[in-house]
This record gives C-alpha cells, sequence and structure tokens, in this order.
C-alpha cells in the first residue's frame, strides 16, 4: 500500500520545505502585485513593495484578507489572470451571508486535486479501491475536489453528489464502495440509515473523508461505530480551492497542512498578532502556487492551534487541530462565547443522539438558549422521575461546559431533520439588527 | 402475576397521542390498558397489550422511542376497599409503590390493578401472603 501520494513533498526535510515556501512567497507575493489592483492598492497605502518580502519572516508586514474584501471585490476584483485563462469556478455554500465566487486556471485544478489526492491516500487509498462521493457536486467544492482526487489516485469513483440516502446505501453495497467521503452529519445518517436496512454487515466500508463542518471526536466515535470505517478528517475553504488544504494521516491527532501550497499562521484575532504555535487563536493561510485567485493572508475565522512536532506518519508537513469554532459560528449568548461545538461534545458525552438543534431566542431582552435533543432509546424509562433527571443531568452538564443554562428538551426520535449537506444545527431567531 | 408493560416516549405535540394509538389500530393490537405519565414537555404512555414483543417491534420501527418492563399485574373483586388491601399488603413488606393504575376485567365483577415496585417478585410474594394473589 502506498503511504503517499507525493512522498517527496510530502516528507521533504523541514529546512528544505522552510526554503520551498519562502521561494515561493517571494515570487506570489510579485505576481500578486504586478496583476491585481487591489492587493497593489493595500501594499501602497502601507508602503510595502514586494522586494519586502524574501522568506517567510517577512509574511507579518503584509496586510491582512478577511471575507468582506472577497465580498465587496465580488465578482472579478481579486482575480490575477484573465478569464480566458481561468476554466471554472466554484462558490461558497453561502451559509453565511453573501456568496464568494472562486476562479482556477486548470493548474489551480491540478494542483487542488494532488492535495485531495493526498487526503485519499493518507486514508489508505489506492487503485484498488471504490471511492463513494457523496458530497454535493457543482458550485460546491466537496464532491469536485474529492473526485479530483480520487480519479489522480485511481480509485474507481462513484460520483454519487448528496441526498438519496437509499441509492447511496445501494450502491455503497452492491459496488461494495471502500472509502466514503461526505460531511460528517450526512455520514452520522448514512451509518443511522444502515443500521436500519439491516445492511451494516454487507458493508466494506474502510475508511472516510469527511469535512465541510464542524465535528467532535464523540462524534468521529459515532460514525466509527456505526459504518466500521476509520473517520479522517479534511479541511478546506472554497477561498483556498476546497477541501485538502489539510488533511489527517492515520495517526488522527490534527490534520496536516499542505504547506508547500499554503502558509499556516495562527494570530490573536482582536490584535492581529502573530502567535507562536501550540497556541489558540485565528488561522490565516497565505497561497503559494493559485494562479487565478490567490490569497495574502486571508483570515478563516477559525479558531485553532498549529503542531509543528514531528508525526510517526513520517509527513513532515505541521499539522493543525480541528477547528474549534468558528467565529461566523459563534454565538453570543448573554454576554458568553457559545460554540455550537461545545454543546455537541455534551450530549454526546451524556448518552444523547447526535442529532440535535440549538434554539437562541430573546424574550424580554433576555437571551435563551434551548437545545433539543432525541430522545435515544437506551435512555428510555417507564419512569417519568429517571427522564426528567436525565434532562437536568444533561442541563448541568451544559451549564458547567458553557457557563450559562441551556434549556433541554428531549424531542421524539427522528423529529429532527435529516440533512443531506451542512447540517442546521442552530436556528437564532433573536432579531438584533 | 408479573406481566410486561411498553411504555413509548411522546414529545408534548399536538395530534401525538393520536397518532401512537392510529399506528396500535392499523396493526389491530388491542390494548388492555393504558395509562399517561406526563411531564412539561414530553409523557410516557404506558399500556398493557397481548403480545408485547411484536407490539413494541412495530412501533420500533414506526420510529417511537419504547421500553419493555415487567409489572405486577393483580386481580381484585371490583368493590370498595379492594386497592387498599394490596397497597397496605406491599406496603407491610416495606415496599415503596412507583406508580399504579387500574382497569376493569373482561371477567364480570373483577378490576386488575397494575403496580410498579422496585421488586416484583418480593410483591407477588407479599400478596400471596396476604391471599391476594
Amino acid at each position: 500500500m502506498k503511504r503517499y501520494y507525493q512522498p517527496e513533498i510530502e516528507t521533504m526535510p523541514r529546512e528544505q520545505l522552510k526554503a520551498l515556501q519562502d521561494e515561493r512567497l517571494a515570487k506570489q507575493v510579485k505576481y500578486v502585485y504586478d496583476n491585481n489592483e487591489f492587493y497593489r492598492g493595500k501594499m501602497d497605502e502601507l508602503g510595502i513593495k514586494p522586494e519586502d518580502i524574501k522568506t517567510t519572516e517577512d509574511l507579518a508586514k503584509l496586510p491582512f484578507t478577511v471575507k468582506d474584501d472577497l465580498r465587496d471585490q465580488y465578482p472579478y476584483g481579486l482575480m490575477c489572470k484573465p478569464l480566458s485563462e481561468c476554466v471554472r469556478i466554484q462558490s461558497t455554500s453561502g451559509t453565511t451571508g453573501r456568496r464568494v465566487v472562486a476562479f482556477y486556471t486548470q493548474k489551480d485544478i491540478d494542483l487542488w486535486e494532488d492535495c485531495c489526492a493526498r487526503a485519499i491516500v493518507a486514508a489508505g487509498g489506492d487503485e484498488n479501491d471504490v471511492c463513494q462521493v457523496c458530497y454535493g457536486y457543482g458550485l460546491f467544492t466537496g464532491g469536485p475536489g474529492l473526485n479530483g482526487g480520487s480519479h489522480r489516485v485511481g480509485c474507481l469513483t462513484l460520483p454519487m453528489s448528496s441526498g438519496n440516502t437509499q441509492r447511496q446505501l445501494q450502491f455503497m453495497t452492491d459496488l461494495e464502495a471502500t472509502i466514503l467521503c461526505c460531511t460528517p452529519s450526512y455520514a452520522a445518517y448514512l451509518g443511522e440509515s444502515a443500521i436500519e436496512a439491516g445492511l451494516q454487515d454487507k458493508l466494506k466500508l474502510k475508511a472516510g473523508i469527511f469535512g465541510a463542518e464542524a465535528w467532535t471526536e464523540e462524534m468521529r466515535q459515532d460514525i466509527q461505530n456505526k459504518l466500521g470505517l476509520k473517520a479522517y478528517d479534511i479541511y478546506g475553504l472554497t477561498e483556498l480551492s476546497g477541501p485538502g488544504v489539510s488533511f489527517e494521516c492515520e495517526e488522527q491527532k490534527g490534520m496536516h497542512i499542505n504547506e508547500d501550497h499554503f502558509i499556516a499562521e495562527i494570530i490573536n484575532p482582536i490584535t492581529g498578532e502573530v502567535l507562536p504555535h501550540g497556541e489558540k487563536g485565528e488561522l490565516v493561510f497565505t497561497s503559494l502556487t493559485k494562479e487565478a485567485f490567490p490569497l495574502i493572508r486571508y483570515r478563516t475565522r477559525d479558531i485553532c492551534v498549529l503542531n509543528d512536532t514531528p508525526c510517526s506518519c513520517g509527513r513532515t508537513h505541521i499539522r493543525m487541530s480541528k477547528p474549534m469554532g468558528r467565529s461566523d459560528d459563534m454565538l453570543i449568548i448573554r454576554g458568553v462565547n457559545v460554540f455550537p461545538s461545545q454543546i455537541e461534545t455534551v450530549l454526546l458525552n451524556n448518552g444523547m443522539s447526535p442529532n440535535y438543534q440549538i434554539i437562541v431566542d430573546r424574550v424580554d431582552n433576555t437571551d435563551t438558549l434551548d437545545v433539543n435533543v432525541e430522545m435515544p432509546a437506551d435512555a428510555m424509562s417507564d419512569s417519568v422521575a429517571d427522564i426528567t433527571a436525565k434532562e437536568k443531568q444533561l442541563i448541568e452538564a451544559l451549564k458547567s461546559m458553557l457557563g450559562i443554562k441551556a434549556n433541554v428538551h428531549l424531542v421524539d426520535a427522528k423529529s429532527i431533520t435529516r440533512s443531506e449537506g451542512k447540517a442546521v444545527r442552530v436556528i437564532d431567531k433573536r432579531k438584533l439588527y | 402475576m408479573i406481566i410486561k408493560q411498553i411504555s413509548v416516549f411522546l414529545e408534548n405535540k399536538m395530534g401525538r397521542l393520536s397518532e401512537l394509538v392510529n399506528i396500535l389500530a392499523e396493526n389491530n393490537i388491542d390494548m388492555q390498558a393504558m395509562s399517561i405519565a406526563e411531564a412539561a414537555d414530553f409523557g410516557i404512555v404506558r399500556i398493557v397489550v397481548p403480545e408485547p414483543e411484536k407490539t413494541a417491534l412495530i412501533l420500533t420501527e414506526a420510529g417511537w422511542t419504547v421500553k419493555q418492563n415487567d409489572v405486577l399485574a393483580v386481580s381484585v373483586d371490583d368493590k370498595p376497599g379492594s386497592l387498599n388491601r394490596i397497597l397496605t399488603a406491599i406496603a407491610g413488606a416495606g415496599m415503596n409503590l412507583a406508580y399504579s393504575y387500574a382497569f376493569f376485567s373482561r371477567e364480570a365483577g373483577k378490576a386488575t390493578i397494575v403496580v410498579k415496585v422496585n421488586d416484583n417478585e418480593a410483591a407477588e410474594k407479599a400478596l400471596e401472603a396476604a391471599r391476594i394473589l
């Protein structure tokens, strides 16, 4: 079995990788300055010339790019290539505000697919595998990215796209899919559906590559148990290419960042100051090889930690933790920062199902937090006291995790709508503006 | 007699109980007894049916959350004081009653009392000793 898709890059000695980044960064900054008015204007404003950027240490001199810049420059303002040289656009799911559109040259697509291929090989994939891709195809990067990566690895690729769970399960069992690519919430749903249909014994899945939304370690265990596979996390942003900016290896302890294509920094989200590896802060990326739509110091709004300790898998590229929250997912309830992932952790740790919904509202000028969670079969009892005790246990556990009170409501099994793409976990009914 | 009871979780939502009894009717399941225990936003419907295993399976497959457990069913004469004889015997044996409900028996002049205590066997013995069973 192949261990790496591009071993010479993935296991490149750190010094050599740093030299590669320095060289690519200097070249990229000059390229962007010469070809894009927006970036040139921002650099001129700060009196920075491309020659000032020689190594990655100079990166902090450059201004940040934020999501609003992408929205303001929509659709062509951040391009560095004429449209005639572009072959594709992809777009964000638009879950948080206006859509962002990203452009790709053929080379951009090739490099992106290489990144996805690295993730598939890291999950144990090779040309003997049958790879079922049930991320959405179309503007969303999930389907096209993993589809391309799967082709490059040589897997038999099932371009299922999202939805139609019965058909997914039929192909999965009839064609003996061994690798599954989809969102973690859909993976959990497929697992549940497979069990219900009595198909668990017919599954041949060995690995799953799950991304595009936040998920917890507890959810990983749940998916692994239901589908009998090893679940790997994959990270990416449409703005930077799509999935494959970073990916997990067999260690399942953080995602290796494809540092030959992206430089990662962690900053203090308030001051913008660069923090050392190991500290928690906002993740910032600079793309080193993108042609059509390069980004300089792009603030992802994902809160995480970088880990530069060597990994036993042999990859030398640094790892990032799972995002601990996305600043745009973050809810401020009664002045307290609440991440949905914290609530999920509490629910799963207390034997509840991963099917839940968070409802935030404002009643008489006070924020309210309600968590609806489906009643799991093994917590069922003939005694009201037992079930109210369970509710109380959850309320207390949430209070100790979040620091504020949440009302917990046990609801009927299967009453919370299952998602086929990104799960709608949070309903914020407050009218704050 | 120790019998199986099925408890069904019901979110406090309009029409939910009707959906439950409807699925029982559709499957031709004759409820012999039913009781509802309610909390703020959910309820537990406890039922006694002739084929508990089969009924539990039908309900689970239809997406209901259910649990089966043993309860004690005691047949008594349908007349004043019958229930108290049972309760006295149980209390006399040092046992606490969790809940209880009653239904008419098909046998004329008889009623059946369902009682839930922490130890069914011990309660059964206490009732036998009191010549109720």
